[in-house]
């Protein structure tokens, strides 16, 4: 779009936006579109989206606000902004709902023909908040725009279109508004549109109009006195794009069975936040992927498992209620000593909780959720884009040692998106399994004979032998296995043995992670804090802040969390104070102390958002003050 | 649309057989366990009519599975010399379902009882129907929990007294064909433990079936219900009772002066009538297993009460519908097909939309830091510079 402008342009290094508005305003799509054309910009950026569980609360009501917020940065951000610097309103409730997180001079533009007196006082306002002055007293530069009218008189030549339709586009005026004041290209955003909407040209020359009558009205308005440009920022060179953390964990588990070599099978029921996986999928029967929509969570697993014992990467997608369902079926794979991949996506929990908000509450389910002594594998993504790597590591160690394993994401990893520089697939681990394909053992007479449950003397593994594989016949089950023979066995020392050396496997992963990284860059920190998950993001802008006011603090971030990495005792007890916020009751901070004895410090919130920075800097500025308290400036 | 997907017709199509001029004998299927269940139970004359009855089937042993859920019948997978799973409670149709569809040359069996398939796993057992899912499944049913030492099942009559029911069961049975027909099972048969000859017959036609095909084997526990069958094995009260269903035939029951026939009468309903009392030969049932509307092997799945007065055995439906597993197979294979050579892992990481950073720029203004408070965008950072209309590419 050819820039008329003449408004002063005012350089940034990074902006926090909100969208807001009623949950059938399109904002999600509006976020969407304004965070691809930011990224093609070469901004960083990272995107926190937060909407009701209802998919059309009732109208112009608090409970049915939907919002996208992106920030973006000439240099690396880990979040996606403790505060907006600016808030698009589409509505009272949006305004009412948001206004509590802008800091003191932030950026207001608020659809004012929403706020009549039915949709005001829907919300409690009794007085109208664009006029009453209150907004500008409190010290926020408003932006009060006819949005909708606006919209509509720019589509009156579109005599085809209901008055409703016409509506429908404001959120591509407010689109292209906010593109024009913050420098973005809506080339990208236009090309979306005709791939959307090429079925149907009047809608797309709405949606189009619509679009460039918002960038327009901004270069010819007096309203605002600058508009602002974020540069580019810089990045190690690479081809990149951006992308949702359950899109590149469906990713990763196809680049997982390719470089397995197997065939991916996905046994999946439909649960919030995790359904995105399924749906990505689904779309990729070409890359020979199998997903199975099955009846429920118990089915999804069993169909997984079934896959896995005849030969695939069996996988299942779910989320905490989801994985509750599922325990029985992980018993038996632990049991049966097969591999698969049980993907949780972790929300608001108990019971159904809060499935569209964020929350790290079933690490305890994932490590302990079970009957018996039954050791699992677990895993952590701790960004978006980790989603795929964390997704491949799942997989070696399914594949390598023969069990379940738990990869854990939440919600605020699934949907949220940040810049991703595309790996290439030659460059990711060789993950290639054997199937057992002969005797492995003698029989007392010494002819040679398959023995199911003799192992890998260095991982402990069990031979994969699939069905279909002639002389290796053969029946598994939850019922207790002799050691090496896989006979039923009630064998008290039996059952002893193979409880510990289905413990002792899990364990042994520990050999094949490397050390834990530790971010001490000065050296002289006496506090670390550790993460897991996805705090990693509001840990590592905490710590920057932190040391930006001469703080010093070291910063770990664990991606295995069982087995621990090796280390971990040793990395713990170097520092004076261990620092833990986790977004539930402290439950990794829990098995720590019980293992390593370690002191840990707690700090928990489950609001269903992730932490802000600020609010951990406190955190770790008081720790620091607790331990020296004459050098540290607050 | 129909879409042509050219799918394999028979039960065992696509399965590697043995090869010409060899075969398996029973003992070939006879694996080296010592077979655990109570003397005189009902699930050794089917072991033994299985393991007689798999070489017939010419496939190769390792090419076929048995998966299990949990109850006294469920141990059935570890006295054959296949591959086996003994899975949990009610969902090895899930497992099966997931295997079935990885594996087209497998030839998959579930092996279930009353308990396991109809009350734990009942969601599993009708969705496995629906889909039609290329799976054998043999539903041992004895209308009591065995393994749990006698509770009542999901089959048990109203009235029964066991353990967890002194005072008499008040729960109204399932009947397991009529269940399976509802969930438009495109093969379902009934048979009896103690009848080799039927049994096989009827593992034939089941094992011949490209889709799921539901077994039900009336099965005794000699402990907790025995003689729960025994009007329908004793030979002169099976003729009494037992209509056997035979594809083209009429529907009789009995032989000689007290030939049944079963008749449509004016209602609609079907009744069992003295041959006798026919007054017109159109009223009277014809078998045909193979009709696509279900409700007529519905209504003779209801001749059976609690009283076995009339009781249909054979099979009640055989009809062709695609298969979930194959439908599943074709959409993956045409995908695949259809992109050729294009297909690329690195492309569809790469996605639609990217941009390429060549080198690293130096930030031009003074960072902030998340989290810091700040007033405002345009208090934010940096010095205001006014410009041209310069848009910033990225490199």
């Amino acid at each position: 779009m050819a820039d008329m402008s003449t408004t002063p342009l005012t350089q940034l290094d990074r902006v926090v936006i909100r969208f807001a508005g009623d949950s059938g305003d399109g904002m999600q799509l509006t976020g969407d579109r304004f965070t691809s054309d930011t990224a093609s910009l070469g901004n960083d950026l990272s995107t926190l989206p937060n909407f009701p569980a209802e998919i059309r609360a009732p109208q112009g009501t608090l409970p049915g606000v939907s919002s996208f917020q992106v920030h973006f940065a000439d240099h690396d951000i880990a979040t996606p902004g403790d505060a907006p610097d600016v808030l698009v309103a589409m509505n009272p409730a949006a305004l009412k709902a948001n206004l509590g997180d802008l800091p003191r001079g932030a950026t207001l533009i608020v659809n004012s023909d929403e706020f009549g007196k039915r949709n005001l006082a829907k919300v409690g306002y009794t007085s109208n908040p664009l006029e009453d002055g209150s907004l500008v007293e409190a010290g926020y530069q408003l932006h009060a725009l006819p949005l909708t009218s606006m919209t509509v008189e720019a589509l009156a030549p579109f005599e085809s279109l209901t008055r409703k339709e016409k509506e429908r586009a404001k959120n591509m005026l407010a689109l292209g508004l906010l593109s024009w004041l913050y420098s973005r290209d809506t080339a990208g955003t236009e090309a979306f549109l005709r791939a959307k909407f090429g079925a149907a040209p009047q809608i797309l020359e709405a949606n189009l109009t619509a679009l460039r009558a918002g960038h327009a009205y901004g270069e010819t308005t007096e309203g605002f006195a600058v508009r602002y440009q974020v540069a580019p920022a810089p990045m190690p060179p690479g081809t990149y794009r951006t992308i949702t953390g359950n899109q590149a964990l469906a990713l990763g588990l196809v680049a997982a069975a390719e470089r397995a070599g197997l065939h991916l099978v996905l046994g999946s029921y439909p649960i919030t936040p995790a359904s995105d996986i399924l749906h990505q999928l689904s779309a990729l029967k070409r890359h020979g992927v199998t997903t199975l929509q099955a009846e429920d969570e118990i089915a999804a697993i069993g169909m997984a498992l079934g896959a896995s014992f005849g030969g695939a990467l069996g996988v299942t997608t779910t989320s905490g209620p989801g994985l509750a369902l599922k325990s029985e079926t992980i018993g038996l794979a632990v049991s049966t000593e097969l591999p698969l991949v049980i993907v949780d996506i972790q929300r608001g929990g108990p019971s159904t909780g809060l499935p569209t908000k964020t929350e790290q509450s079933d690490l305890l389910q994932a490590m302990y959720g079970r009957n018996g002594e039954s050791p699992v594998p677990v895993v952590a993504a701790k960004s978006p884009t980790d989603c795929f790597d964390a997704a491949i590591e799942a997989a070696r160690i399914a594949t390598a040692f023969r069990t379940p394993v738990i990869l854990l994401s939440d919600g605020y990893l699934g949907n949220g998106s940040e810049p991703w520089s595309v790996p290439t697939v030659a460059d990711l681990p060789d993950l290639r399994v054997s199937f057992a394909s002969e005797a492995n053992d003698l029989d007392g007479e010494g002819r040679p004979v398959f023995h199911p449950f003799k192992r890998d003397p260095d991982t402990l593994a069990r031979p994969w032998a699939v069905p279909g594989t002639p002389g290796l016949e053969h029946r598994i089950g939850g019922i207790e296995k002799a050691d090496v023979t896989g006979h039923i066995s009630y064998d008290p020392a039996n059952h002893d043995r193979m409880v510990r050396l289905r413990q002792a496997k899990v364990d042994r992963v520990a050999a094949t992670i490397p050390p834990l990284e530790v971010d001490d860059p000065s050296g002289e920190a006496r506090v670390l804090v550790l993460g897991w998950g996805s705090t990693y993001g509001p840990i590592a802008a905490a710590t920057r802040l932190v040391r930006a006011t001469g703080g010093h603090v070291a910063r770990a971030h664990l991606r295995h969390l069982n087995p621990f990495p090796a280390d971990l005792g040793e990395v713990l007890r170097r520092y004076d104070r261990v620092v833990l916020p986790e977004m539930n009751l402290g439950q990794l901070a829990m098995l720590l102390r019980a293992r390593y004895l370690v002191d840990v410090q707690s700090h928990t919130a489950v609001r269903g958002l992730p932490f802000t920075a600020a609010e951990l800097a406190q955190v770790i500025h008081e720790h620091l003050l607790a331990l020296a308290p004459e050098e540290v400036s607050v | 649309m129909t879409i042509q997907l050219g799918l394999p017709t028979r039960g065992t199509d696509g399965v590697p057989t043995v090869p010409d001029g060899t075969s398996l004998t029973k003992k070939d299927f006879t694996s080296d366990q010592e077979v655990r269940w109570c003397p005189g139970c009902g699930d050794y004359a089917v072991l033994a009519a299985v393991q007689g009855f798999l070489p017939e089937l010419g496939l190769r042993r390792e090419n076929i599975v048995f998966v299990s859920g949990i109850g006294c019948s469920s141990r059935f997978p570890y006295y054959l010399d296949t591959y086996g799973m003994h899975s949990i409670h009610g969902r090895a149709p899930a497992i099966a379902t997931g295997l079935a569809t990885a594996r087209e040359d497998l030839s998959v069996w579930v092996v279930t009882g009353d308990g396991d398939a109809l009350s734990i796993g009942g969601n599993h057992l009708i969705h496995a129907m629906r889909r039609n899912v290329n799976l054998t499944i043999l539903l041992f049913n004895n209308k009591i929990y065995g393994l749990t030492k006698g509770q009542y099942s999901p089959t048990s009559n109203v009235g029964a007294v066991t353990k967890s029911t002194p005072a008499g069961s008040v729960d109204h049975p399932f009947n397991p064909v009529s269940l399976a027909l509802g969930a438009e099972a495109t093969f379902v048969a009934r048979t009896m433990d103690s009848d080799r000859a039927h049994l096989t017959e009827v593992l034939r036609a089941a094992a011949a079936h490209r889709g799921t095909a539901l077994v039900e084997i009336y099965q005794n526990c000699p402990i907790f219900n025995d003689g729960a069958f025994e009007l329908l094995k004793d030979r002169d009260q099976a003729e009494a009772r037992i209509a056997h269903l035979r594809a083209g035939e009429p529907v009789r029951v009995g032989s000689g002066d007290a030939a049944q026939v079963v008749v449509r009468d004016t209602t609609g309903r079907l009744a069992v009538v003295p041959v006798g009392e026919v007054t017109d030969e159109q009223q009277v049932i014809v078998h045909d297993p193979s009709d696509p509307d279900p409700s007529q092997a519905f209504a003779l799945s209801r001749l059976d009460d609690a009283t076995m007065q009339h009781m249909p055995m054979g099979i009640f439906r055989e009809v062709t519908r695609a298969t979930y597993d194959d439908a599943v197979r074709a959409q993956v294979d045409e995908a695949v097909e259809r992109a050729g050579e294009g297909v690329s892992l690195d492309a569809l990481l790469r996605g639609k939309d990217t941009w390429t950073v060549d080198g690293t720029r130096p930030g031009e203004v003074e960072q902030t830091l998340e989290g810091e408070v700040t007033e405002g965008p345009t208090a934010a950072a940096g010095d205001a510079l006014v410009q041209e209309a310069d848009e910033v590419r990225p490199e």
